[in-house]
């Protein structure tokens, strides 16, 4: 059975009407749920399992929502800049509220040396001045006498931007989705409901290391900040030799600062001394951080293969991706765009699918 | 015996001994900063470096959560060297070092007390205190130190057999600071094996160590850090090798005088 269908899948039988590809996503956060939209939109049926009780609520629910290929460029390889052009135009057709502010990477003086090293490994950016950064973000006027300016990127929200695709999924394309409260077990569903699918995506992050052994957790620790002393447009982001941090405006008085990266898979224990290396860079960005009121914390597992890079792993019927670390929201659209490719027909893209696709 | 032979013979017959265990390569590498684990395996392998040393700390969680990039760096087949980094006090260093024992079955530690945030100078008060708390529970310590004699004698009274004097400030890259002070230190310690440990940030800076007599270097960031780290950790050992290979040679002396090698009173005789 499995066969044939693999077969017509590689032709040129149209997945079409009656015969539309029933697919079942594994997993509401970033990565299932674009892969939800780009099936979907391709004319598949698609069931969304989730263990959660709603979308987006594993590590997307942690994620900056920087949509900064550039910036990621100065320490990724380049197929995750490649990724995220196309991810970001992706998330600016597919979710409202993308602002198109660029984002801005400032160094406090004595760690000038690491923005001349950033500034040496990418590109669309250009140097800007005390008086420029004044221009960008008029509460940092004064305080950074160089930066870099990236205009091209972007931010969202991750979580509304997920219940909006949620939403729209729902509501454009009838994707059905089964969170835990439906009594979902995903042991039993996946072997006992796998033959009503055409294609399994699994999209379950790192609970997938069931299936793959190469997987491995990176724990990152974040906070959100409210103020009303202080307004950014954009993405800042800190350079320090040992402590990068980022901090991204939510919009009403809110910022998200991050990330940690450490080498384990511990989840939702956040540490004092990450907690003081976060508020410590944003205190570093503006005073003003100081007497902002603390609303959240939190930390979850970056699911990551060795090389750090994203994989679409075919084995039959079953599509995996996954291993998307610190790129979740830039590189999932772009992933899930050729997951369906590789369903519907039968392409191939060595960048993600070779197993060392980093030589590519 | 000819030129090629005796470089063979030299390589082979020019290990460094740390407790008792040999390896050939003087470079030692940390495992920390770099882009992926993939690159660091590459990094290692393209080196030919035999010791990595891999932090503990902050790492470990509240349930020994590092465990699958310890896998990763056991994978490798390199010696694994536990280091302390990150702690501050002597209490902290001691029960990460045992932590380190059990993860990783080896009674070696770098051990890293650190004193001052700015610098990450390391605190040898407790270094020393540490390292004698931690050499008789059987540990082997490689103690990461300044160049200061009276604190190495401590630390070799308190046990420890080999002794790491920084270059510089940990992750600085200004290469050595004092090399008059390690060239004493050389001179004060001719039988312990000394390697150079922090502060490294060019394959130059390596060579110069070497060339002052020391055993082997150990850096992290500075291939870690690179645009290319393979690349890097390709360049760092060829430079030790080179810097070792010319110690082994015996440099000659510096001059005041221009010596040339051709004596150029006879050199018109020879012309067309």
């Amino acid at each position: 059975m499995a066969s044939t269908q693999t077969e017509s899948t590689e032709n040129t039988t149209p997945w079409q009407g009656a015969n539309a590809m029933r697919v079942r996503v594994i997993g509401a956060g970033v990565a299932g749920l674009t892969c939800a939209h780009a099936f979907a939109a391709r004319g598949a049926q698609v069931t969304v399992i989730e263990r959660k009780s709603g979308s987006g609520q594993g590590c997307s629910w942690y994620a900056g929502g920087m949509l900064a290929p550039w910036c990621e460029r100065e320490s990724a390889e380049p197929i995750i800049a490649e990724l995220g052009h196309e991810s970001l135009a992706y998330w600016r057709a597919a979710v409202p509220d993308v602002p198109n502010e660029g984002s801005l990477v400032l160094a406090p003086p004595r760690d000038l040396p690491d923005l001349k090293r950033f500034s040496r490994r990418t590109e669309a950016f250009e140097w800007v001045d005390g008086a420029r950064i004044g221009e960008l973000e008029p509460d940092l006027d004064g305080r950074f006498d160089q930066g870099l300016f990236f205009p091209t990127e972007a931010h969202l929200e991750p979580r509304k931007a997920l219940a909006a695709l949620t939403q729209k999924l729902v509501e454009e394309y009838q994707v059905a989705f089964r969170f835990a409260a439906d009594g979902f077990d995903e042991v039993d569903d996946q072997s006992g409901e796998t033959e009503q699918a055409d294609f399994v995506v699994d999209c379950r992050g790192l609970a997938a290391r069931d299936a793959l052994a190469d997987l491995r957790g990176v724990k990152g620790e974040m906070l959100v900040l409210y103020s009303t002393e202080i307004a950014l447009k954009r993405p800042v982001r800190l350079l320090h030799p040992r402590i990068p941090v980022y901090i991204v405006p939510r919009g009403d008085g809110h910022f998200m600062i991050g990330a940690t990266s450490i080498e384990n898979d511990e989840r939702g224990r956040v540490t004092g001394r990450s907690m003081l290396e976060l508020l410590g860079a944003a205190y570093a960005l503006h005073p003003a951080f100081g007497e902002a009121e603390i609303v959240e914390i939190g930390a979850d597992v970056r699911p990551a293969f060795p090389d750090n890079l994203p994989r679409l792993r075919r084995r039959g019927t079953t599509l995996y991706v996954n291993g998307l670390y610190r790129h979740g929201f830039l590189a999932a659209p772009a992933l899930a765009r050729r997951a369906a490719e590789v369903a519907f027909d039968g392409a191939y893209f060595p960048e993600v699918m070779d197993e060392d696709h980093r030589q590519w | 015996m000819d030129a090629m032979t005796h470089k063979a013979t030299t390589a082979a017959a020019d290990p460094v001994t740390f407790y008792g265990t040999e390896v050939t390569s003087r470079l030692l590498l940390g495992t920390a900063q770099y882009p992926s684990p993939a690159i660091l395996a590459e990094a290692i392998r393209a080196s030919g470096t035999e010791i990595v040393t891999v932090s503990l700390r902050r790492e470990s969680g509240a349930a020994k959560a590092g465990q699958s990039f310890w896998q990763l760096i056991r994978d490798l087949g390199v010696k694994v060297l536990p280091n302390t980094a990150g702690c501050r006090t002597v209490k902290e260093a001691v029960t990460t070092a045992e932590m380190a024992r059990e993860l990783f079955g080896t009674p070696w530690v770098k051990l890293e007390v650190i004193g001052e945030d700015d610098t990450l100078q390391p605190d040898v008060f407790g270094l020393v205190e540490a390292a004698r708390i931690l050499s008789r529970d059987g540990f082997q310590v490689f103690p990461y130190t300044t160049e200061d004699l009276v604190v190495a004698e401590k630390l070799v009274s308190a046990g420890c057999e080999v002794l790491m004097p920084w270059g510089a400030p940990i992750g600085s890259g200004r290469g050595l600071n004092n090399p008059y002070g390690l060239r004493s230190m050389r001179a004060h310690f001719p039988g312990i094996p000394l390697v150079v440990d922090a502060g490294v940030g060019l394959p130059s800076h390596a060579a110069a160590a070497m060339e002052l007599g020391y055993d082997a270097v150990l850096l992290n960031t500075a291939v870690a850090k690179a645009g290319d780290p393979v690349r890097m950790a390709r360049a760092f050992a060829a430079a030790i090798a080179a810097g070792r290979e010319a110690v082994i040679a015996d440099p000659m002396e510096v001059r005041d005088m221009a010596a040339p090698s051709t004596p150029v009173m006879g050199r018109a005789l020879f012309g067309s």
